[in-house]
């Protein structure tokens, strides 16, 4: 399994709204073998405070030499991340963990909620190569239209019309991406892969549960090293004890997984 | 410069135990020392310290299990481990190879757990140093922490001890009154060295919530903001033992241990800071070189206890 720790540059800094910003950074060692659902641990600043890492999905990789990442700050890392500047340097451990198993025989479906739908984009778009018979449905569901504008029409780029869903019927649907699920016709043979707040990714385990299709989640979890080293980053599993979300993930089997049901 | 510095006489010993450096990882903190292998050459640490070894394998706490800290991190673990079996049988295989010393590190309920897991690992293959996490619960003397009281200390190095053939470490915790205190205790159970800190208790609350931010409630305090805590320990430990200390706390690069081995320690382990950087442990190597060739010491082992008093 490769790994790389590197200083890589960043080439391009975007900020699509006041809170979630896009970075681009130069790294043929880790664009050049990531897959989709792998992500990378970066550091925010150089000193003592914030000391650890932060993990961030790999949203998008182009001609095995950049990759990028698509967070919402929500703290003093992603601050810092927030205010860095293009020609600086990050230091990025990656590409880790196992990402998604595409599929190419069932239909697909791909379900993102908030900053769960970073990874998405990497996934489709490798889809799209590896099944270009079979291009996936998106379901896509946030606060806001403010929150999913500039996303949709990166789907749209690939020529994917994303189905939206917003808490405050801003855009698309008003409510939850499973009720824009259950509307779609999935055929009897479907995968989802789904990343997101946990409740959502929860109901769509059970919507997909129900009609014996597969489904595969991204967890989030804390983590402090990324590489199986700390054991922090633990989700129970239905074959007792724990998984480990680094290394066994972050993509699990939604059947593997233990979920409170309430 | 460069055949200086790799000529650089960076040897300690830790008892019977001869390391080609100072430098170690410390248990919880490296895994199985596998993982850092994209980033690593293990073969240029002193050692490794391996997770925590129970007899039977445990889960550990539930999440949250780890939350970031100003300068450190809280950690509730709850020694997560695969147990002595499948330790020697999957574990210690892919240790054999990696041509660095192996301090394995233990952990037990009670005393005869103890005894057991030391008597287990005595014919192993492969393992140079057992290393004895004692701020375990004593689940027969009402869950007080071995490391906590004097003899029961002692009682457990002894016990370790006799069962092991190869040197003994046995690590401090800090939650005590009298460091010091524990640490003869250790040494007259027969200990060959000690490691210290192990960490500091400690708590987190999220105001919003309400909430503890880990799901046990406490958890163990380490990375740079302990160093002042375990620097101060190793200077004290280090006047009250005659046996080798091994210092450990919030340890980041060769100047961090260079200040240990001024305080008195013989060796360093390097634990949180592995998160975050994975070369830390080499790149600490390399400065101990550097400063050896700079400062044209004969050897590393010419600062031990060289701090200077006002
Ligand atoms: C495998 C993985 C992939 C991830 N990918 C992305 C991604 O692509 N884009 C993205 O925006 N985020 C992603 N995250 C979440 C991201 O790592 C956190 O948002 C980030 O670590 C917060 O750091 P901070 O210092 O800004 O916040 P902190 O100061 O650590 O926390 C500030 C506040 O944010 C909350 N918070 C912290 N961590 C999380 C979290 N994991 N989820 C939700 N709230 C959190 C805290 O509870 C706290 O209230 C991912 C997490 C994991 C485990
Ligand atoms: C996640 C984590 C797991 C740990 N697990 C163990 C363990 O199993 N046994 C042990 O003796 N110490 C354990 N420790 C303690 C460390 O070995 C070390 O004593 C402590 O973290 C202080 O050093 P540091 O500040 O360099 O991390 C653990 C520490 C951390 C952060
Ligand atoms: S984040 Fe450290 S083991 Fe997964």
């Amino acid at each position: 399994m490769s790994q790389f720790q590197e200083k890589t540059q960043i080439t391009r800094i975007e900020r699509l709204t006041e809170n979630i910003v896009r970075i681009t950074l130069d790294s043929p060692d880790i664009a050049s073998i990531a897959k989709p659902g792998q992500f990378v641990m970066i550091r925010t600043g150089n000193g003592k405070d914030p000391l650890l890492r932060r993990p961030f999905s790999i949203s998008q990789t182009s001609n095995s030499q950049h990759f990028q990442i698509l967070f919402k700050v929500v703290g003093r890392g992603t601050s810092l991340l927030a205010h860095s500047r293009e020609g600086e340097y990050l230091s990025v451990l990656g590409p880790l963990g196992n990402g998604f198993r595409i599929n190419c025989k069932s239909r697909n479906c791909l379900v993102g909620g908030g900053m769960g739908i970073a990874p998405l984009l990497f996934l489709a778009k490798t889809m799209l190569r590896k099944c270009p018979n079979t291009p996936p449905l998106v379901v896509l569901g946030a606060r806001n239209r403010e929150e999913l504008t500039s996303l949709v029409y990166d789907f749209a780029e690939l020529g994917l019309s994303a189905h939206t869903a917003t808490d405050d019927g801003s855009l698309g649907h008003h409510g939850l991406v499973t009720d824009v699920l259950k509307n779609l016709d999935l055929g009897t043979n479907c995968t989802s892969y789904v990343c997101g707040p946990h409740p959502m990714m929860a109901a769509v385990h059970l919507f997909c549960k129900d009609r014996n299709y597969g489904c595969q989640v991204s967890m989030e979890t804390n983590m402090a090293c990324g590489m199986g080293a700390c054991l922090g980053c633990i989700v129970p599993v239905t074959k007792g004890g724990y998984g480990h979300a680094c290394t066994d993930g972050p993509v699990f089997d939604a059947k593997e997984l233990v979920w409170e049901v309430k | 410069m460069g055949s200086e510095i790799t000529s650089a006489d960076l040897r300690v010993s830790i008892g019977s135990l001869n390391l080609k450096n100072p430098v170690m990882t410390a248990s919880g903190t490296f895994g199985y020392a596998r993982e850092f292998e994209p980033y690593v050459n293990l073969h240029r640490l002193g050692a490794v310290v391996v997770k925590g070894i129970s007899i039977e394998p445990r889960a550990g706490n539930p999440p949250p299990r780890i939350v970031e800290t100003s300068c450190g991190m809280l950690n509730a673990i709850g020694l997560e481990n695969v147990g002595v079996e499948r330790f020697i049988s999957e574990k210690m295989i892919s240790l054999q190879g990696i041509n660095v010393p192996v301090i394995v590190n233990i952990l037990g309920d009670t005393l005869e757990e103890y005894r057991e897991i030391a008597k287990r690992l005595a014919d192993v293959d492969g393992i140079s140093g057992i290393e004895v996490n004692i701020s375990c619960p004593n689940v027969k003397k009402g869950g007080v922490a071995f490391g906590t009281v004097p003899n029961m200390a002692a009682a457990v190095t002894a016990a370790v001890k006799e069962s092991s053939s190869v040197p003994v470490i046995v690590k401090l915790s800090p939650n005590v009154t009298d460091i010091t205190e524990i640490a003869c205790a250790v040494e007259e159970g027969g200990a060959d060295a000690v490691s210290l800190i192990n960490t500091l208790i400690g708590m987190a609350i999220d105001h919003r919530s309400r909430r503890p931010q880990l799901a046990n409630v406490i958890g163990g305090l380490s990375g740079p903001a302990i160093k002042p805590v375990a620097l101060r320990m190793v200077y004290q430990v280090a006047q009250a033992v005659s046996i080798p200390v091994i210092g450990v706390g919030g340890i980041e690069t060769a100047e961090d241990i260079l200040e240990f081995m001024l305080a008195g320690a013989t060796a360093v382990q390097i634990g949180t800071a592995n998160f975050v950087n994975p070369r830390a442990s080499e790149e600490a190597v390399e400065g101990l070189a550097h400063y050896v060739a700079e400062q044209k010491l004969g050897s590393i082992r010419e600062i031990i206890g060289g701090l200077i008093l006002p």
